[in-house]
Formats: structure tokens, sequence, C-alpha cells
């Protein structure tokens, strides 16, 4: 179990894996998540199941190489095992028939997670719109995944090296334009670009879905290191998330909290490559 | 027996509070031979034990101190292991001051026998014998009956061993990446070395339970689903690990932590190792701890150990009525912890990076007893005051956690979210049983192993009883 069935760079630090994780493809639906720990001496993270095949008892993830955590992970190849696998977790994303078109904006590692959103939208009968952006051309991926289940596809690099010059924002302005109504959105990126998203999307009265990223451990309600304040309520996005109304959510202390562990990943990183280094003192 | 000239009970040897304020390992020490021996022989072996009913397993108290006495050891273990399959745990962990020691009949005039560090030293010495260990009791012919239990707590551990024993084949589901639950990433090294919690959980694979780690009842697999696929009866024994937040505002601010989190990242994922290891756990000069259990003190002197400067538990009843343990809090007091009593914050205030900066609080006092028999803590009106500190640290206790009982259709539950189970554990669905903290609330392992222990046999008979029906 947990074996790497297949490895692949997509982008130069985000790499995709095919798990062996029959119990987890079984039950997986959109929205939801797993949490791995390489090995031994690794850390509980929690990752997006980007996809999932119920048939040959896969599931997809695709990851950024971030700090320590992730680069272990990245380092480990096809037939290798993952210590720890556990999912799926966290409440599914909450698919109906809409009577207008819908949106499902992926920004960068964040164009994983929209697929599985994307494809549960369109088997309901809807009309999606998926907007994906990046920084530049290097960096966009699933170009026809996406295609093949959404009825638009719109592609954004801040640098204009492919697609449209611009922020995902301005598409979604755009398209709100051009389609006059727009039932519902789900924004899926770092936490700095779903802010922007649901402050544009207030004014347009168009309902947002972000699906929250904050720390996590055990993934089952148990630390309540994933605590995000929605409305007026402290939610765990590991058990009531991570989906939540954008609209709702604090997304300043969200960030903030994001860094409680600064110093920390920092020393993990020199850690790690020290112990790369060879220097033979470990 | 004569009276005259019984010796003293027995102190523990321990480490050095100043030292060990620095180091996770063990506090207590254990006794030597001698000193269990000359415990031992305090105890007047009564006619009618009194301490035996303090004991939530009966286990055999005059028994087995009257075998240390005689220097036999391994029939004290043999004895011990009768009623109480983890006793090198109980020896450590039960709160014996209200339990088998509090009935203890030396306990009227003096001190009480040691029961509890003697049977510890019975455990240890046990472990430390390989060759002349008692080997596990010999399995029962198989029956062909499949049980699940789910939760690697106390409870479920205890459960699982049992339904073995009688045969059963067992598979044990448990969420997180190891087995033990709050014995592996709530209760801390320094006080429960994770050896012998996992020297105890090798003894439940030789006993050929399946341990299934990593899945999440009520997400990977459904309770429902086990029944359907095959299993006769299933167990539930998740404990009460959701914690609880006082509602107040600032409780989200960087640095502020539940003790699950804090304690979780220290023990089960060895955080005071970082980075060797790699899960981060971060303390701060100042540390206030809101509660006074059991949890409390676990956390106050895990922050220590970490490097904290001052570590305050702040609690708003008197010191009479913190529920931890007397030892524990004997021993926080030892190494240094501070108590702000008749205390309770009202506000985390942060500074501009979100980070706590002070706890605003207000002073209280007793008042009439409340429906628990304790005089309630009443706030003084005036009374606000501020402490500077930059780590908070909440322990004020744990909800059942709603991801199997949500998930498990017919599942009564009282208004807390507990489950709703008998003595014997059977609960409103047939074929499901449930028992220690996710019953109880939180309690203490000795209860949830009672509850485990119980609960098998009434799987067994369940399993018999349903058979004998369809066979009619
Ligand atoms: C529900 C959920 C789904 C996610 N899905 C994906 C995904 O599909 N692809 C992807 O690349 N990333 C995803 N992430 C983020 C991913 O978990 C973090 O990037 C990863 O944990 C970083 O670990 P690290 O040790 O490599 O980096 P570090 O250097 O330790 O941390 C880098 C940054 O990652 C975040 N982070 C650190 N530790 C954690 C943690 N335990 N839990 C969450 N975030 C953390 C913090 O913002 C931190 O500053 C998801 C997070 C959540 C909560
Ligand atoms: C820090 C701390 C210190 C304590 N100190 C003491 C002490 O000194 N003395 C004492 O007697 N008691 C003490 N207690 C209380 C005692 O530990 C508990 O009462 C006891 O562990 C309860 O046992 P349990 O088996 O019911 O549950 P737990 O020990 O909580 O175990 C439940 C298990 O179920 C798992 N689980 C939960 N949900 C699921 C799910 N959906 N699917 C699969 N698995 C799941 C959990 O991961 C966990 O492993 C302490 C508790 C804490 C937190
Ligand atoms: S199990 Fe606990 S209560 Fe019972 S005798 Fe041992 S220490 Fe005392
Ligand atoms: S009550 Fe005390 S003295 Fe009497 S048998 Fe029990 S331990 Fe011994
Ligand atoms: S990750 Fe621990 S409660 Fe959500
Ligand atoms: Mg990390």
């Amino acid at each position: 179990m947990n074996e790497i069935l297949k490895k692949e760079s997509l982008s130069p630090a985000v790499k995709l894996m095919v798990l062996n994780c029959p119990f987890i493809a079984e039950k997986a639906q959109a929205g939801q998540f797993f949490i791995l720990r390489a090995n031994e001496l690794a850390e509980r993270i929690p990752l997006t199941i980007a996809d999932y095949d119920r048939e040959q008892g896969t599931i997809t993830a695709i990851f950024q190489e971030m700090g320590a955590s992730t680069k272990i992970l990245g380092q480990m190849e096809v037939g290798d095992s993952i210590l720890d696998v556990v999912g799926p977790l966290g409440v599914p994303s909450e698919i109906e028939k809409f009577d207008a078109p819908v949106i499902v904006v992926g920004g960068g590692v964040g164009i994983a997670p929209i697929y599985p959103v994307a494809r549960a939208l369109k088997e309901a009968g809807n009309e999606v719109i998926a907007v994906i952006g990046a920084r530049n051309r290097e960096l966009i991926f699933w170009e026809d995944k996406l295609r093949a289940v959404t009825d638009e596809l719109v592609i954004c690099t801040d640098d204009g090296s492919y697609g449209q010059k611009g922020f995902v924002t301005n598409a979604v302005v755009d398209l709100h334009t051009k389609h006059g109504k727009i039932a519902c959105l789900w924004a899926i990126g770092p936490m700095p670009m779903m802010r922007a998203m649901t402050n544009v999307t207030r004014p347009l009265g168009i309902k947002t879905i972000v699906s929250m990223n904050p720390l996590m451990m055990d993934g089952t309600g148990m630390c309540g290191a994933c605590r995000v304040q929605v409305g007026n309520e402290t939610k765990f996005a590991c058990v009531d998330g991570p989906e939540f109304d954008g609209h709702l959510v604090d997304f300043d202390l969200a960030l903030k909290r994001l860094s409680i562990y600064k110093n920390e990943e920092k020393r993990a990183i020199a850690h790690m490559e020290h112990q790369g280094g060879g220097c033979g003192c470990h | 027996m004569s009276l005259k000239q019984r010796a003293d009970r027995q102190a523990m040897p321990c480490q050095d509070a100043q030292v060990r304020r620095h180091n996770f390992d063990e506090v207590a020490l254990g006794y030597t031979e001698e000193q269990a021996v000359t415990e031992a022989t305090r105890c007047i072996q009564c006619k009618n034990p009194r301490c035996k009913a303090g004991c939530p397993v009966e286990v055999l108290i005059p028994e087995f101190i009257q075998a240390v006495a005689e220097r036999n050891f391994a029939e004290a273990a043999r004895l011990l292991k009768e009623r109480n399959a983890l006793p090198a745990i109980c020896g450590r962990v039960c709160p014996q001051e209200t339990q088998c020691e509090e009935k203890c009949i030396l306990g009227i005039k003096g001190e009480p026998v040691a029961i509890g560090r003697l049977e510890r030293f019975v455990a240890d010495w046990e472990m430390a014998q390989p060759e002349v260990k008692s080997e596990a009791p010999a399995a029962a012919p198989k029956t062909g009956y499949k049980m699940a239990v789910i939760g690697a707590g106390p409870a479920g551990l205890t459960c699982a061993a049992d339904l073995a024993k009688l045969g059963h084949d067992v598979t044990l589901f448990e969420a997180l990446h190891v087995a033990g639950g709050v014995l592996m990433y709530g209760i801390p090294e320094f006080r429960l070395p994770k050896a012998i919690v996992a020297k105890e959980i090798g003894l439940l694979q030789e006993l050929g339970v399946d341990i299934q780690v990593n899945m999440v009842a009520g997400k990977t697999i459904l309770v429902r689903e086990l029944l359907q696929k095959g299993y006769d009866a299933v167990f539930l024994g998740t404990g009460a690990g959701l914690p609880r937040f006082m509602g107040i505002p600032g409780e989200n601010l960087c640095g502020v932590f539940s003790a699950n989190e804090f304690l979780t990242r220290t023990n089960l994922m060895c955080g005071y190792q970082f980075p060797r290891l790699n899960t981060p756990v971060s303390v701060g000069r100042r540390v206030a701890i809101l509660g006074a259990g059991n949890v409390a003190m676990d956390a106050a002197r895990t922050a220590l150990r970490l490097g904290a400067e001052e570590v305050t538990i702040v609690y708003r009843r008197s010191a009479k009525e913190m529920p931890a343990r007397a030892e524990e809090i004997e021993h926080a007091h030892e190494e240094g912890v501070k108590f702000q009593l008749l205390t309770n914050p009202v506000e985390i205030v942060g500074d501009e990076n979100g980070w706590v900066q002070s706890m605003t609080c207000l002073r209280y006092e007793l008042g009439e007893p409340d429906a628990s028999g304790r005089r309630s803590p009443v706030p003084i009106p005036g009374s606000e005051f501020t402490i500077d500190v930059d780590t908070v640290i909440v322990a004020i206790g744990t909800d059942p956690n709603p991801l199997v009982t949500k998930t498990t259709p017919g599942l009564d539950l009282n208004r807390r979210g507990n489950i709703v189970a008998d003595d014997d554990g059977c609960t409103s669905v047939p074929g499901v049983f449930a028992g220690g903290d996710i019953v109880t609330g939180a309690a203490t392992v000795i209860l949830a192993m009672g509850a485990g222990k119980k609960a098998a046999q009434a799987m067994d008979a369940y399993v018999r009883n349903k058979a004998a029906a369809t066979a009619q």
C-alpha cells in the first residue's frame, strides 16, 4: 500500500504522484484531502486529492516543493512507498445543479484541486467555466484535462507568456460581464489569491467557495491547529471544511496563522540541506 | 498482624526537580527491590480489603502485595494481570489517591500502602525478565467470528486483547499512524515512556490482533459497512478527543494552542527532537496554561522542558478543586510551575502580527456549591488585571469527536454527544458496543480499560446468542 506508481514534474517546483491507496480511492470525493507522513522522521502534511481512480485504487497528488516535507516527498521515486497515508478527509464539495454558469478558479498549485470540483460540477449537468492562473507559462499544467470537463477555459499568466496577461480576478470580472449571471464560484489557491477573489466577487454578488489550507496535523478534529474564523464562529478546517463561504472567512487572521512555525520551517530546511551535504556529522 | 514497627510509606525515587525540568526522561524512577518489599510488608492483608473496592477493575491487591512481600515477583505479576492487562501503565497514571489508595485502611490514621507504586514495580520487573516472562495466556480455539474495534486507546486495546483471547478474529482500526490513543499522543514521555506503551501493543500483535492504522472510522470506513462486510460486532472506543476552547476574544491568535495540539506535537510527533524529527513545536518565554487537570499539568511541565522561562497554571477555582492527580500537581510545583488560582481570562490580546501579547483576567471567589457539589467560582467585579504572556495553552477539557457518531445512523447520543451505552457497553444499534471516554466523557485510563473488558464479554455473548438464535 501507499506505493508511488507514477511520478511526473509538472513544472520546476510542482510534482505529480499517483499513489496506490485503495481505501482512499474508494471513498474520495471532490473537495477532500488526505494526510501523509513520508517516513519515520517526517511530519504529517495535508494534500488535496487532485484525482482518484476507484477501479485502479489510486489517488493523485500534486504538490509544490515548499519546505522540508514536500522536498522529502519530491525526492521519493516510483516504487517507493509512503509510510503513512490517511483519508479521505474533510467534507466533500457541495455539488448541485445550478441555474446559471459556475466558475472554478485555480491559482498556482491550486489548479490541481479544482479539477475534481470541475468534473463533479460538469457531471451534475452544469455549464462549467475554468479560470487558471500562474506567474508564467511554465507553471500552467492540466490544461487538456480541465478542457475535457469544462465548457470554457481561461488561462491567465502574470507576465503574459501564455493565455491572457493579468490576474485571475480580472478574468472573472470579464466572465461575469460576458455571462450576466454566475451562480457560484470556487476559488482554490494561495490565500492571498483567494482573498483577492472574494474581494472581487463580493460586490458582484457571486457566492464564493474557498478551500482553506491552514496548518494541519491529525486531520480528524483532535488538535485544533487548523482553526479558521468564519463569520463569528471558529471552525476546524479539517472536519468542518476545508471549503467555506469565502465572504465570511477572516483571511488576515488565517494568513497570520500560516506563519506560526516560520522560524522552525527555516531550521527544518537548513537541517535537511546540512544532512544532504554529506558532512558526516549526523 | 501487629500494627507497631511498621515502616514509613516508601518515597518514590525521582529525578531531581531542577534537572528533570530540562529533560524528557521519566520523572519517577521506580522502587528498588528492597523498597518494594519494605512497602509490601506495610500491607496488613485485611480480611475485607477495602482497597480492592476502590479499584475499578478490582485488582487482587492484597494477594499481589503478599507475593511481593515474599519476593515472589513472578507470582505477583501473574496475580496482577488476572484483572489488569496494562499494570505498567496503570501503576504510573492511575489517580490512586482517589481510587485504591483512598480506601486503604492504613490511610485512615496514616499513609496508605503505595499500591500504584508496587503495581508499577511488579510490571517493570516482569518486563525486565524475558526468561521468566509469564507466557501469554493460551488463546482459546478460533471461533470464526470477526470483531472490529475502532480506536486504539486503552478502551479499544483492552477490548481487542480480550476478544482475541476468547478466540475471535479481531481487527483494530486506528485513525492516527500509531496505536495507543492518549497514552501515545497525550501523556508525556516523562510520565509514561512510550516504549512501555509500545511493548503492551506488541503483546496485542502476539495475540493475533490485526492493527490497522491510518483508518478513520466515519471517513475511510463506516461502521455500517463493517457490519455489512462480515464483522459480527463492532466496538467503538474513539475517546473524547475534541478540544474545547473558552470562546473568548483572541483565542485564534498565533501562540494560542489547544493542549492536544501542543502535547501531540511534542509526544506523538516527538517535536522535542526537532529538527532531527520534522514536526515543529514552539513555546514562548512566558506561558499560561488554562485549566488544572492532568492535561494542564502535562502541558505546563512540557512547556518548561521545551524551554519556557515562566509557566503559570490559570484556574478559576481554588487549589482544593484542581482535578489533576495529586502527584502531578506536586511534581509541577517542584519543577517551578506557578499557580494563579481563582483567576480566569476574559480576553487574549495580540500584537500587530497576530501573536499573543497578554491576557486580561478576572479574579474569582468561591460562592455556593454548584450541581457538582463544588463551590462555584464567582467573578469579583472590577478585579481585572493583565498578565504578559506569549503562549497560551488551553486545557479546559474535551468533547467526543463526532466523526463516527454522525455517520452511524440509529446510534443514541446524550446531550453532550457521548454514546449512550449500558454497563456492558451495549448501544442502541444491535451489534455495536462502546466504552471509554466516548461514553463517559473524559475520565481515566483504568475506567476506559474496564469498559473495554466488559464490552469484550458482552460482544462474545452477543455473537454466540445470535448464532444460537439463528440455529433454532
Ligand atoms: C486541506 C489542505 C490541502 C492542501 N493541498 C495541497 C496540494 O494539493 N498541493 C500542495 O502543494 N499543497 C497543498 N497544501 C499545502 C501543503 O500542506 C503545505 O504546502 C505543506 O504542508 C508544506 O510543508 P513543507 O514542510 O514542505 O513546508 P514548510 O516549510 O514546513 O511550510 C511552508 C508553508 O506551508 C504551510 N504549511 C506548513 N506546514 C503545514 C501543515 N502541516 N499543514 C498545512 N500547511 C502547512 C505554511 O504556510 C508554511 O509557511 C494543502 C494544505 C491543506 C490544509
Ligand atoms: C494529557 C492527558 C493526560 C491524562 N492523564 C491521565 C492520568 O494521569 N491518569 C488517567 O487515568 N487518565 C489520564 N488521562 C485520561 C485518559 O488518558 C483517558 O481517559 C483515556 O485515555 C480514555 O481512553 P479511551 O480508550 O476511551 O480513549 P483515547 O485514549 O482517547 O483513545 C481513542 C482512540 O481512538 C482513536 N479515534 C478517534 N476517532 C477515531 C475514528 N473516527 N476512527 C478511528 N480511530 C479513532 C483516537 O485516535 C485514539 O487513538 C489523561 C488524558 C490526557 C489527554
Ligand atoms: S489499577 Fe489503578 S486503581 Fe486499580 S489497583 Fe492498580 S493503581 Fe489502583
Ligand atoms: S486496605 Fe491497605 S492494608 Fe488492607 S489489604 Fe488493602 S492495601 Fe493492604
Ligand atoms: S488538523 Fe487537527 S483538528 Fe484539524
Ligand atoms: Mg514543514
